[in-house]
């Protein structure tokens, strides 16, 4: 049982009109893991994503989350289903006309039935361990910064203190303080909720610091998937330039050059 | 020591045991719903130890419920034993990020509160005003700079809104103004003929329809239509940041979105007001023929011999200002959009009520004005 992948994509073929996106893809994600998702610009992570939490039908393929198939159950189990993980979205998704503290609290209002001031404690300590000030919890999304409001919609996905999330590109666009924080964040809060982690990202530093391992799409499918180490060796022209290069030097992934 | 009864048995159970505090199934956000939090909290006055080794799940809430019962505890706070390594870190989690210390909150509700709320709403009313007029200053002021340079006005854009605000709504104000002259006609007609005065309903048609309701409902239905339209536009451009992204580029937003806009209501709206006119008289001519027996040719002749031009001059004179208005304010209500997506809304109604509004304050005013000069 703890070998059952929590995530269990086969097959996977998506598409708008007649462009495709993914063609055939496989993924296992395994319980208690960072997993981390790379990939070119419009390779698909997006997609997937959306494909895994039943936002978007795929043409083809089966997508099963903690056992159960995404696609093909009832509205009932599926509203049980999604409460077990939590998503944030590329660029936070927070509702426009709440304020961070009620971003926090929407999803315990809507699926439990908790006393108000239990509510604003819990969602209060939520906005804490993301690392916003104490101010933020009654701004707006439009009155934060772009890392704010990324910390904002990861407090919002972990509010249920769910199973798994799902994180779309949460360290792009952070300094690189902000992204180290956000990564540490990441883990210690894994290690803590005992969280699985989906984690699209094109941060090499974030690769490094907080996944246990990485899955490449390419060619519209998971070219490689295994740990960092392993994808020094995979040989492919996109691959190869990703975790070869300057960059990944300079994240130590690789071993400098010798001089 | 006697065990005290669980306070709550299911899913968690909390049970004083001597000076230990036990707990024991699912500490978990579902568990806090049913969970009697008083009575725990009362319990855990008397501990000096939590004991946690029989709970099967802890998430946040429930360690935040702990380090709560924890800090009831005596001697300053309880010890939690018994937590996994996994559940000691997030119960210390939990503890470094638990509330400040609650700072009163301020009352509210007196009369120098209420006052001062009056006051504030008075203050920020005149300073709408205020920036309404300075908008339409700078409006103004824009169109100024284009009829000295030409070459500024962007002609595809004005053509553009146009079609949308004028051809576009040709349907439905022929529709609604011939509607309005059949209505006309018809009541008219029934208090006219008791006094055999029938063909006075030309008369009665034509000053009503020329002189006010043509104009005055053709600018309510675009001040919904397109007032409307113009807020949204704007208001989610702004929204998204692209309109400070066109100062940034050096595109002045008044130059490329509002004056189109305005110029194109100003040119259009005495067009849809003639359109309405026709349209209006010509409902009205139809039901005079078929209810009163009046020919088109006598309402013809007496259309033509008895109505002063000056009803259809005081119509149209009156367009352009209407026009400007529905433009102005549709276009200022966009630009005050903020962040989130409920002040869109709420300012695009403002602007379609507030441009009706003026609308019928400035017909009043023009009425007025054409009293007192007599025409
Ligand atoms: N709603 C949509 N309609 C049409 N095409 C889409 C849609 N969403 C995504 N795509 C296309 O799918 C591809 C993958 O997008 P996405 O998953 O967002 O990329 P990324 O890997 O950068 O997150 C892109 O080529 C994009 O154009
Ligand atoms: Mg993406």
């Amino acid at each position: 049982m703890a070998d059952a992948p929590v995530i269990r994509v086969r097959g996977l073929v998506t598409r708008f009109g007649r462009h495709v996106v993914h063609d055939g893809l496989d993924l296992d994600v395994r319980r208690g893991e960072v997993l981390g998702v790379v990939g070119g610009s419009g390779t698909g992570k997006s997609v997937l994503l959306r494909a895994i939490v039943g936002l978007l039908r795929p043409a083809e393929g089966q997508i099963e989350v903690l056992g159960q198939s995404v696609r093909d159950t009832p509205p009932d189990a599926y509203r049980r289903l999604r409460r077990r993980w939590g998503v944030m979205f590329q660029d936070g998704a927070l509702f426009s006309s709440l304020t961070v503290r009620q971003n926090v609290e929407a999803p315990m209002r809507e699926q439990l039935d908790l006393p108000p001031d239990v509510m604003r404690t819990l969602a209060g300590i939520k906005v804490r361990m993301v690392g916003l000030p104490e101010d933020a919890q009654g701004k707006y999304p439009s009155e934060l910064s772009g890392g704010m409001r990324k910390r904002a919609g990861f407090a919002r996905a972990i509010a249920l203190d769910p199973e798994i999330v799902f994180l779309d590109e949460p360290t792009a666009g952070l300094d690189p303080i902000g992204a180290a924080a956000f990564d540490r964040l990441i883990r210690q809060l894994r290690d803590a909720l005992g969280l699985t982690v989906f984690l699209v990202t094109h941060d090499l530093d974030s690769l490094h610091a907080v996944c246990d391992r990485v899955a490449v799409l390419a060619d519209r499918r998971v070219l490689a998937i295994g740990s960092i180490a392993d994808m020094l060796d995979v040989d492919h022209p996109w691959v190869r330039e990703y975790f070869h290069g300057p960059r990944a030097r300079a994240a130590k992934i690789m071993p400098p050059e010798p001089a | 020591m006697s065990d005290t009864p669980p306070v709550s048995d299911r899913p968690c159970d909390v049970i004083l045991d001597g000076n230990r505090l036990r707990l024991a199934g699912h500490l978990t956000i579902d568990a806090l719903q049913t969970f009697d939090r008083a009575a725990a909290a009362e319990l855990a006055r008397r501990a000096v130890v939590i004991d946690i080794t029989e709970t099967d799940a802890v998430d946040t809430a429930g360690a935040w419920l702990l380090v709560a019962l924890a800090a009831q505890g005596q001697g300053g706070g309880a010890d939690i034993h018994g937590a996994s390594s996994h559940q000691a870190q997030l119960i210390d989690t939990v503890r470094a990020n638990m509330p400040p210390p609650e700072a009163g909150s301020e009352a509210t509700g007196g009369m120098t509160d209420r006052l001062a709320r009056l006051g504030g709403r008075i203050h920020g009313g005149a300073g709408a005003a205020v920036e309404l007029v300075s908008f339409l200053g700078q409006v103004v002021a824009t169109i100024g700079g284009i009829i000295l340079h030409p070459r500024r006005l962007r002609l595809t854009s004005v053509v553009h809104h146009c079609q949308e605000v004028g051809w576009n709504a040709v349907p439905i104000v022929t529709l609604m103004s011939f509607l309005i002259g059949v209505v006309l006609a018809f009541q008219g007609a029934a208090q006219l003929s008791q006094f055999g005065a029938e063909v006075f309903v030309v008369d009665l048609i034509a000053i009503s329809i020329l002189r006010e309701l043509g104009i005055l409902l053709t600018a309510i239905i675009v001040a919904g239509r397109s007032g409307s339209a113009f807020t949204a536009a704007i208001g989610s451009m702004k929204m998204r940041e692209e309109i400070d992204a066109m100062r940034t580029l050096g595109l002045d937003p008044v130059t490329i979105l509002v004056v189109p806009r305005v110029l194109a209501l100003i040119v259009m709206l005495p067009a849809l007001g003639l359109i309405a006119d026709v349209a209006g008289l010509l409902g009205g001519a139809v039901m005079a023929w078929v209810d009163l027996g009046v020919s088109p040719a006598a309402f013809q002749a007496r259309l033509v011999g008895n109505t002063d031009l000056w009803h259809f001059g005081v119509g149209m004179i009156k367009a352009p200002f209407f026009a400007l208005i529905i433009g102005i304010i549709g276009c200022y209500e966009g630009m005050k959009v903020g962040g989130n997506a409920e002040s869109l809304g709420r300012l695009t109604s403002t602007s379609v009520v507030l441009s009706i509004f003026m609308v019928i304050v400035m017909d009043a005013m023009f009425s007025i004005f054409f009293a007192v000069v007599g025409v």
